[in-house]
């Protein structure tokens, strides 16, 4: 067997914490684009968090947007070039916290682009505070008697929430803590450029992803507790749309 | 001969714009600029360009920012409190190099203020606005067929120096109907100004590296690097300076006013020369870069200088600025969404002036 780098994915030294998540996202997104032939149209805009630097290691056309607004500079781009592919890549601060409004109105307008939704249950880049995907329990800096959903509320579930809406053509959560569920996740990326390039409507893939650093866990202990507790409170699966590749 | 219409300040905004190549609007509901998004809703879907009413102030920013990035000509508009919640991405914009046009119908504030007429966003529009040190060309038409002109002018600059041109009427500016002919205004445009968008834009990294924008710089020494050279910009876009004068030749008492206010103001300085006092006007047209320079070497000549603004007093301290001590200034504003007859001027500055 021999690894290649995607042709998308610059050679490039990440900054990412050892046992992050944001790696493997980054090259399955990569992996996809080159197997569909779209680097060349692909239009990405990168979040504020920890994947603010996305732009350094994707090999195409990427900009960064203020906190939360991904969803709507994503809109602008695909709107002015409506041939081009369009995806957005964000953590769960940007997206569900300050960016809920853009996310919510992307997906409700059935805008025809990718969003690739990274659930660490933490705000990484600032230090491990609270999420709004924190799960129940959890201490951080900003929680730390443990969250109390009488005190800060319920970890939100965001693919279930966006698969009520009828602009969202598909919508999936995966988890990349084992290699069948690593495959799994490239697969429904390849799923959403599908829905996008078939013009169906708004996509998003949730990924849960460990953050060793931000939780205060060895790498293997937070890739358990994706498989644990994040799985527990987070079910994997697909809430809209089909799992099977579309026929057309 | 062009054919005149009767338009709206907001309808001329945004017909201006159409006629300008716009190729993208994004915008949100607030009064007093509704007609803005309204008239963009229809023309657009006739003329097969973009149009998307967005869910907040934020994200129309944030749309015009995407289509910016790929080079598109976009735009937005929105009044005081819509405007306040956009400097969060003008900022964005300015840091990342990419140009945009913002207008304001400015209302009067602060907080929810009201829906009548001000000019009490001068300090946000030319002070900075948003974080970090940034500049952007401010444009004040005052009268309709400026509002449509000025649009053609507002995409050159926000092309040629790639950074966001905020063009600021106000509520009473933007309501009013006045004739208006729909012709280039050739005698605005700058030459030599390319809106082609291969060679710098988002156009998809085929058969070359991938871009991108950011405006983000973690390396402190970088970062100064990085608003050096912005501010290298900045001093070329502050040799465009543009203003306009009313009988100010001979003037001993200056009025300076912009926008709105200035059309009162010449009809105060009509009226006050009736009386043989040589009363005059200095209208700055572009708000930033401020016409410090004209209004400074006029100083010697002046005995008094009067600045006139639906405000408590904003741009007052750049026509202080001007004159440096070197002359009495005073100041005459309404507010509240009130706007002053060009009677009460006149009475003010007879008393202001001592004459």
């Amino acid at each position: 067997m021999t690894y290649t780098r995607p042709e998308s994915l610059k050679q490039a030294v990440t900054h990412y914490c050892a046992g992050c998540g944001h790696g493997v996202a980054h090259r399955l997104i990569c992996e996809v684009i080159d197997e569909l032939g779209i680097r060349g149209r692909t239009l990405a805009v990168a979040p504020v968090g920890c994947a603010v630097f996305a732009y350094d290691y994707f090999d195409f056309d990427v900009t960064e947007a203020a906190h939360g607004r991904a969803p709507a500079v994503a809109t602008g781009m695909k709107r002015c070039n409506p041939s081009s592919v369009v995806f957005t890549y964000q953590g769960d601060g940007d997206l569900a916290a300050i960016g809920a409004g853009e996310i919510v109105n992307a997906a409700n307008r059935g805008e025809l682009i990718s969003v690739f939704f990274i659930n660490n249950a933490t705000y990484g880049m600032t230090g491990g505070q609270m999420a709004p995907t924190t799960l129940v329990g959890q201490k951080t800096p900003t929680s730390p008697l443990g969250r109390l959903p009488a005190r800060e509320g319920w970890p939100m579930k965001v693919v279930e929430m966006l698969s009520q809406l009828d602009g969202t053509a598909y919508a999936e959560r995966c988890a990349l803590d084992t290699p069948a569920h690593i495959r799994a996740a490239r697969a429904a990326i390849r799923r959403s450029f599908d829905c996008q390039l078939a013009g169906r409507g708004f996509s998003i893939v949730e990924l849960l992803s460990a953050c060793p650093v931000g939780w205060g866990t060895s790498p293997a202990e937070a890739v358990r507790l994706v498989a644990g507790e994040m799985t527990a409170t987070f079910p994997l699966g697909v809430f809209k749309g089909s799992a099977s590749p579309p026929t057309a | 001969m062009t054919a005149r219409h009767l338009f709206s300040g907001n309808n001329a905004l945004a017909e201006g714009a159409i006629q300008a190549g716009c190729d993208a609007y994004f915008g949100y509901p607030i009064t007093p600029q509704n007609e803005v998004p309204e008239y963009f809703a229809r023309r657009m879907a006739e003329e097969g360009r973009v149009f998307v009413q967005s869910e907040s102030e934020l994200a129309a920013i944030s749309m015009v920012m995407g289509a910016a990035a790929t080079g598109m000509r976009a735009m937005t508009s929105s009044s005081s409190p819509g405007i306040s919640l956009m400097q969060e991405g003008i900022s964005y914009l300015s840091g990342c190099g990419l140009p945009a046009v913002i207008a304001n119908v400015v209302r009067a504030g602060p907080g929810l203020g009201g829906i009548g007429p001000g000019q009490c966003d001068y300090f946000q529009a030319v002070k900075g606005g948003g974080h970090g040190d940034y500049h952007l060309h401010v444009l004040a038409p005052a009268t309709v067929q400026e509002t449509f002109d000025f649009m053609f002018l507002a995409f050159d600059l926000a092309f040629k120096y790639r950074n966001p041109v905020l063009i600021l009427t106000d509520g009473l500016l933007g309501q009013m109907m006045e004739p208006l002919e729909i012709r280039e205004p050739s005698h605005l445009r700058i030459p030599g100004v390319s809106f082609e968008r291969a060679s710098w834009a988002l156009t998809g990294a085929q058969d070359r590296p991938g871009r991108h924008f950011k405006s983000l710089h973690l390396d402190t020494h970088v970062l100064e690097e990085h608003n050096r050279a912005l501010q290298r910009k900045f001093a070329a876009m502050a040799a465009d300076v543009r203003f306009d004068t009313h009988k100010a030749d001979d003037a001993a008492y200056l009025f300076v006013a912009y926008g709105i206010s200035a059309r009162i103001c010449r009809a105060a300085v009509d009226t006050m020369r009736s009386q043989g006092i040589a009363a005059g006007l200095l209208r700055p047209i572009t708000l930033w870069p401020y016409p410090i320079q004209w209004l400074r070497d006029r100083t010697p000549w002046l005995k008094k200088v009067m600045a006139v603004e639906l405000s408590h007093g904003q741009m007052i301290e750049d026509v202080e600025r001007a004159v440096a001590g070197q002359c009495p200034v005073s100041f005459f504003g309404r507010t509240g969404g009130c706007v002053m007859t060009a009677e009460e001027l006149v009475e003010a500055a007879v008393k202001e002036f001592d004459l």
